[in-house]
């Protein structure tokens, strides 16, 4: 058996819901994070948690792109498909790379496994597939005879056939079974010692089948990634915003509160941040989407670094408490982890359309500083600053992700050093009693306008805020109109002035040039590898990635004048082109997709050539 | 801690101007409730009055304690949220049966239903008075307002009754006519541990003028309230003769010396019975079919929200040792790379 030598390898596993391929795939990564892969995830399921089985609206996919060079997508197109069954098949042939391989399970091409996925008659051996390598194995047969002392019944057994086929790939990709197996003790191990032996062999049974049968003509290796020195660990998006606010409030030495109401694909903040208690962590599963801001807003005013995340639909119910917020200047951030859209749309998948929401989803002038995350990892930063921006100007921020970043995973290099990499967050919360008798000033302001945050429990500081209108000094009910429009302004300058304290936009690539590509949020991974390649290329393109949109840098024009088109690709209509043309005279130029997926790095090298072919 | 100064009525009296109509009953609530704060052995800077929208909610703004006015039906969750953060503080949320019982609905069942300590004031004049006279969940069928000119479809609720159903640990009514005996259930409120909720039976003089008043005014209160104390019989009426007494599951209203009754045929209340079964059956006590009862309906001991939270972090604290995120971020699975 020959050995060959990749930069990187795209693999999807596939399969119907019940089949365990997100488990395979996250089993595939973990590994090959071990073993010094960079990468990228992508799990693809469909909404129902079980649809009905075998067909193709419950197949449940996970991609998955490791290298030995930068990763930051999970890839255009698969090199290869490991499907469990007929369905799984159906719904990927397309995506799939020429001459890419297939590993399929041969008996579950049966007649009821074809009709279920709407085949008349079995695909494979036909020409259909003639363009891939298909290597199809009777894997029910091969299992059950493997474990056939085993004292499970055939169903059970037959539940390990994701580990067999996990087994071929760690073969075909020379990974190694440690990590898994290690898993799978720690898993089942104590409770279910059978089905833990069972799913070991399984694993080791397909990988000695891959290796006795030479089932690929060649064993592929991908070399540890040349990437910066330092402790790495595998991170995905929503994992990273909810470590991203606890470390906000350990920064900002305040309790973090969390008040939620479970919403896919954003539930896993609330379930990772329900976990650390012993971080000081209060989580309260609120009755609604109201309910977990209101929460949130009262824990505020209590003096909490308080937060709530949803996604665009929970943002919707949301929208008069944020006003709330806004009025009352309390410190809040709302997590949004953006999916398609409207109603309840597409729960499952990805979409960056609700910036617009985000800027004006509420009634009023109620300015909201908005940053979005850039990739899984960044999620942790970007949560640190929505917090940090939120106790420091004393103001309700939106944080933007969406379902590809939330559910993707990365290696992350965790910090050398984590207090120099979030820095102490310096907030107004007044903790020492009001001696001199007078009435606290609930908005006088400092030279940054922002008011201080007295909260109950302190003597002398004993106030009253709300939704009315207020007096610009005292906090007290005022209708006057001067005095509404002069807190209009006033408001509005606090949050303007807040581009004063975010970092610079940065450029990759030359400050001038042909086109300026500007992207924001999610689609990071796809347009700097889109960028990367065309300068590689000689191309005159760089990007200007965004993840402080609101206020936005205060360079943002000098950037622009350095190119003669601004190309900007997002997963909406046209949200922040939207913004730019409403601020900035600049030829701005659209690139929408709205079809649920993330870019392609090739999708987006076309586009952009299109724009330098038509300068 | 320095000790508890000694609290005067005027000390809980803030300088906004009140701006309820003349003759509200939210006058007589708003000074009981003043009143009370000196009783109850609260720091003044550890009170936080929260309210939604609607005539009650102004609440806040004529206390001078933390005060919150914030949104249509959300002053609870608003006030939960506080709580669960901070539990040392002593919070109240003042609200009316639009508020509540309404757009508030969802929040004013669950927040009872998790026991959070908080004293929840609930004013019910049976009209919206804000929006100028629209009926109300707490409206008659047949009444006459500005959205039913041809009278009220709708089957209004019994708010002790949903209040129960979602297992309030506490519940008491009172009138806006009586001071002294508001301020007892505030007392009363503040003490429990758990969700107190407050029924206050106040008038509407504008949109809804009288629509208490049989059982309200001075006049004719005695006869049509019973004024429920634990461990006493039901009596009540002007001369102290009438009671109720319990047929089957049914009560009947008695007189004390006609017919054979005594006062031990009179049902005698209990407020802190581990069912809420008496509680429910005196929410169903509805005028003119039945005196009105005013007092503790039930009065007992659950585990709190508030503590239960704290005890958690507190638990798994003593189990994990305090976390950190250096310690965090470096947990599981991690590699170098040289």
């Amino acid at each position: 058996m020959s050995e060959q030598e990749l930069d990187h390898v795209v693999i999807r596993f596939s399969g119907d819901s019940g089949d365990g391929m997100q488990l395979t795939g996250t089993q595939f990564s973990n590994t090959s994070a071990l073993m010094g892969n960079d990468l990228a995830t992508f799990p693809d399921y469909p909404s129902e948690i079980r649809a009905p089985q075998g067909t193709v609206a419950g197949v449940s996919g996970f991609q998955i792109n490791i290298g030995s060079t930068e990763i930051l997508t999970p890839g255009d197109q698969p090199d290869m498909l490991v499907a469990m069954n007929p369905a799984a098949l159906k719904a990927n042939l397309g995506i799939l790379r020429e001459g890419g391989t297939i590993l399929v399970n041969g008996e579950s091409f049966d007649e009821k496994g074809l009709k279920k996925a709407g085949y008349t008659e079995t695909p494979l051996g036909t020409p259909g597939l003639e363009k891939f390598k298909v290597i199809s194995v009777p894997m029910d047969s091969l299992l059950l005879e493997a474990l056939k002392d085993i004292e499970l019944d055939s169903k059970s057994k037959l539940r390990c056939k994701n580990f067999f086929a996990l087994g071929m790939t760690y073969y075909m990709y020379n990974r190694t079974s440690d990590a898994t197996l290690e898993w799978i003790d720690t898993k089942f191990g104590k409770k279910l010692p059978l089905v833990a032996e069972a799913n070991k062999l399984a694993l080791k049974t397909g990988f000695n089948y891959a290796d006795n049968t030479h089932a690929t003509a060649a064993q592929f290796k991908i070399a540890p990634a040349s990437i910066t020195a330092g402790t790495y660990r595998q991170i995905n998006g929503n994992q990273a915003t909810a470590w991203g606010l606890m470390q906000a409030a350990e920064s900002a030495d305040l309790p973090l509160f969390l008040g939620s109401y479970p919403i896919t694909p954003a539930t896993d903040i609330l379930h990772e941040l329900s976990k650390f208690k012993h971080h000081g962590v209060k989580t309260f599963q609120a009755e609604d989407e109201i309910a977990g801001i209101c929460t949130a807003i009262g824990a505020s005013f209590g003096g909490a670094l308080a937060t709530t995340t949803t996604s665009g639909p929970g943002v919707a119910l949301k929208g008069e408490a944020m006003g709330l917020a806004v009025i009352m200047e309390l410190p809040l951030v709302v997590v949004n982890v953006q999916r398609g859209g409207p109603s309840t749309g597409l729960p499952t998948k990805t979409e960056q359309s609700d910036l617009l929401q985000a800027m004006y989803g509420r009634n009023g002038e109620s300015p909201m500083p908005i940053v979005a995350a850039s990739r899984p990892s960044d999620c942790y930063e970007m949560a640190y600053h929505a917090a940090k921006i939120a106790l420091e100007h004393m103001t309700p921020v939106m944080l933007l992700t969406d379902g590809y970043i939330a559910n993707g995973a990365e290696p992350w290099r965790i910090p050398d050093n984590l207090k120099e990499a979030f820095p102490t967050i310096k907030h107004k919360r007044i903790t020492t009693a009001k001696t001199d008798g007078e009435a606290f000033q609930v908005y006088k302001r400092d030279e940054d306008l922002v008011r201080d945050w007295a909260i109950p429990g302190v003597p002398g500081y004993e106030h009253r805020v709300g939704g009315l209108e207020k007096d610009e000094l005292t906090g007290n009910v005022s209708h006057d109109p001067i005095n509404h429009e002069k807190m209009t302004h006033t408001r509005q300058a606090k949050v303007d002035k807040i581009a004063d304290f975010i970092p610079k936009q940065e450029v990759e690539g030359e400050m001038t040039g042909d086109v300026l590509v500007l992207s924001w949020g999610g689609t990071y991974g796809s347009t700097h590898s889109a960028v990367k390649a065309m300068q590689k290329d000689g191309k005159k393109v760089s990007l200007a990635h965004m993840r402080f949109i609101y206020p936005m840098p205060s360079n943002m024009n000098e950037i622009f004048k350095g190119f003669k088109k601004i190309f900007i690709p997002e997963l909406n209509n046209g949200q922040l082109k939207f913004l730019v043309d409403a601020n900035f005279d600049v030829p701005t130029f659209g690139y929408h997709k709205i079809q649920g997926l993330y870019f392609t790095v090739s999708e987006l090298v076309t586009a952009i050539n299109r724009e330098i072919e038509t300068l | 801690m320095s000790e508890l100064p000694q609290y005067k009525k005027k000390d809980f009296v803030s300088d906004q101007e009140v701006r309820w109509c003349p003759g509200c009953g939210d006058y007589a609530i708003l000074s009981s409730v003043q009143m009370a704060m000196t009783k109850i052995g609260v720091r003044r800077e550890d009170v936080c009055v929260v309210s939604g929208i609607g005539c009650s909610s102004r609440f806040p703004y004529y206390m001078n304690t933390y005060g919150m006015h914030t949104i249509h039906g959300r002053a609870a969750a608003i006030a939960s949220g506080l709580k669960a953060y901070n539990p040392s503080l002593s919070v109240w949320v003042v609200s009316g049966d639009g508020d509540s019982l309404a757009i508030g609905g969802n929040h004013f069942i669950h927040t009872i239903r998790r026991n959070i300590d908080i004293n929840y004031l609930m004013f019910n004049n049976e009209i919206y008075g804000l929006t100028k006279g629209q009926y109300s969940p707490t409206s008659k069928e047949g009444q006459i307002t500005k959205s039913s000119p041809y009278g009220v479809i709708d089957h209004p609720f019994q708010p002790a009754s949903l209040a129960l159903g979602a297992e309030a640990t506490f519940y008491a009514r009172t009138i806006d006519t009586d001071p002294k005996h508001i301020q007892e259930m505030m007392i009363a409120a503040a003490n429990h541990k758990g969700i107190s909720v407050v029924e206050v039976m106040q008038n509407c003089v504008i949109f809804n003028h009288d629509v208490h008043a049989p059982y309200t005014a001075r006049a004719t209160r005695d006869e049509h309230t019973i004024r429920l104390v634990h461990g006493k019989p039901m009596i009540f009426g002007s001369e102290m003769n009438k009671g109720v007494r319990l047929v089957g599951l049914s009560p009947e209203i008695v007189t004390i010396g006609e017919n054979g009754v005594t006062e031990a045929d009179i049902l005698v209340h209990d407020a802190h019975a581990k069912e809420d079964t008496l509680a429910h059956f005196l929410s169903r006590f509805t005028y003119p079919d039945h005196p009105v009862p005013i007092g503790v309906f039930r009065d007992v001991d659950k585990k709190t929200y508030d503590d239960a939270i704290d005890e958690q972090i507190a638990q798994v604290t003593k189990k994990k040792g305090k976390g950190t995120m250096e310690q965090l971020v470096h947990s599981g699975d991690t590699w170098e790379v040289k």
